[in-house]
């Protein structure tokens, strides 16, 4: 079964649990993964990962801004023994840049863990296929364990994590378009095909019902940011995305029954008191 | 705090130590050091918190370990990089 191939041990007996999202030298009790920007402040980023649950939250590296008089740092605000901190390379249009990033901060962050976004143009900020496979090459060959934003091509999937890939992390959506999952055969494709490492849905979500989709189509995370973070409520939708995780994926471990276009009494068909039958089936029996 | 060689005016003869300006590009911006440094200590000159930086001079890393060893150069490009919110 899928939702075990990802996981230490097999699915829980106990049905109020999930086995935890295995990435790299990680292991992470919650499947949201949540990025950190577009908030209106760092207090509101603190309280909303903590609400969403997350055990996992995105940053950006950028150039340290010397102009500006010296504020609070980001990471001030991140526990970074309660989470486990995901730079990325949002923003690299190059394989080189995007390399760089992922170089500058693992330097910073010690950690190997990287999301690689190599983008095609900043309208669409669709993954470049090519240069997505090349910075993966590169990045495994130097040792990261490279979570991959990519298209939902189930073969550039397959491709990715014949790379090594740690996750492969196919966009529902463009970025921040809140239009949710398009192609949610795409994904199914995508979870059959790739086993060797966990399918994690990341960018496009909108709603808390495309968080449920994602996960009830059998994915193994769901990472998102702007959904929450412009949110009206930004701490409220934190918490209708954690329970959304939650319900979709418990619905896909308990296997919902499959659809049918007639009903199924749920009430015995036998014991009827008299008088109550069809008028067609009275003269019948 | 180490600092590099000492400069002599020997055009006036008056030997008097003269400023030692070290021109570089910063995040993009060309940039007058006062005195020949190192990485390590362009990141305290700055007021920046080590921890919380990672620089590149010309293209390639300064781990965090040699950062006290390096010594910029005459036109050097030096990129400091911090983590800020993002998806």
């Amino acid at each position: 079964m899928r939702s075990a191939a990802h996981s230490e041990t097999d699915p829980m007996t106990d049905p109020t649990q999930d086995a935890p999202l295995i990435l790299g030298e990680h292991t992470l009790s919650s499947r949201l993964l949540v990025g950190t920007g577009k908030y209106a402040s760092f207090e509101e980023t603190a309280a909303a990962l903590e609400l969403s649950g997350t055990d996992c939250v995105t940053v950006a590296v950028r150039r340290v801004n010397l102009d500006e008089s010296k504020g609070p740092s980001l990471l001030e605000y991140i526990d970074r023994d309660r989470y486990v901190i995901l730079p990325n390379t949002a923003g690299c249009f190059d394989v080189e840049s995007a390399v760089r990033t992922s170089v500058l901060s693992r330097d910073l962050l010690g950690t190997k863990l990287v999301k690689l976004e190599v983008l095609g143009d900043k309208t669409t900020l669709l993954p470049d296929p090519v240069g997505t496979l090349e910075a993966t090459e590169e990045l495994v060959k130097q040792g990261f364990d490279v979570m991959v934003y990519c298209s939902d091509d189930p073969r550039m999937c397959v491709r990715l994590a014949e790379l090594g890939a740690t996750a492969v992390m196919p966009a529902g959506s463009p970025i921040g378009s809140g239009q949710g999952v398009l192609n949610p055969n795409a994904i199914r494709i995508i979870l059959e095909l790739v086993d060797a490492c966990p399918i994690i849905v990341d960018a496009g979500v909108g709603k808390a019902s495309d968080v449920c989709a994602a996960f009830e189509l059998g994915v193994e995370g769901v990472l998102l940011n702007s959904a929450i973070a412009l949110a009206q409520d930004p701490l409220r939708m934190a918490v209708a995305m954690r329970d959304a995780a939650s319900a979709g994926r418990q619905t896909f471990l308990a296997g919902p029954i499959p659809k049918r276009l007639y009903a199924n009494a749920s009430s015995p068909t036998e014991g009827m008191i008299a008088g109550t039958s069809l008028p067609s089936e009275a003269g019948a029996s | 705090m180490a600092r590099g060689p000492l400069f002599w005016d020997d055009v006036s003869g008056h030997r008097a130590p003269l400023q030692h300006t070290l021109k570089i590009v910063l995040n993009g911006s060309p940039s007058e050091l006062a005195d020949a440094m190192s990485v390590a200590e362009l990141i305290e000159d700055l007021d920046l918190s080590p921890e919380q930086v990672a620089v590149e001079v010309n293209g390639e890393l300064v781990p965090r370990a040699e950062r006290a060893a390096h010594q910029l150069a005459e036109g050097d490009a030096v990129e400091l990089v911090t983590l800020v919110g993002g998806g």
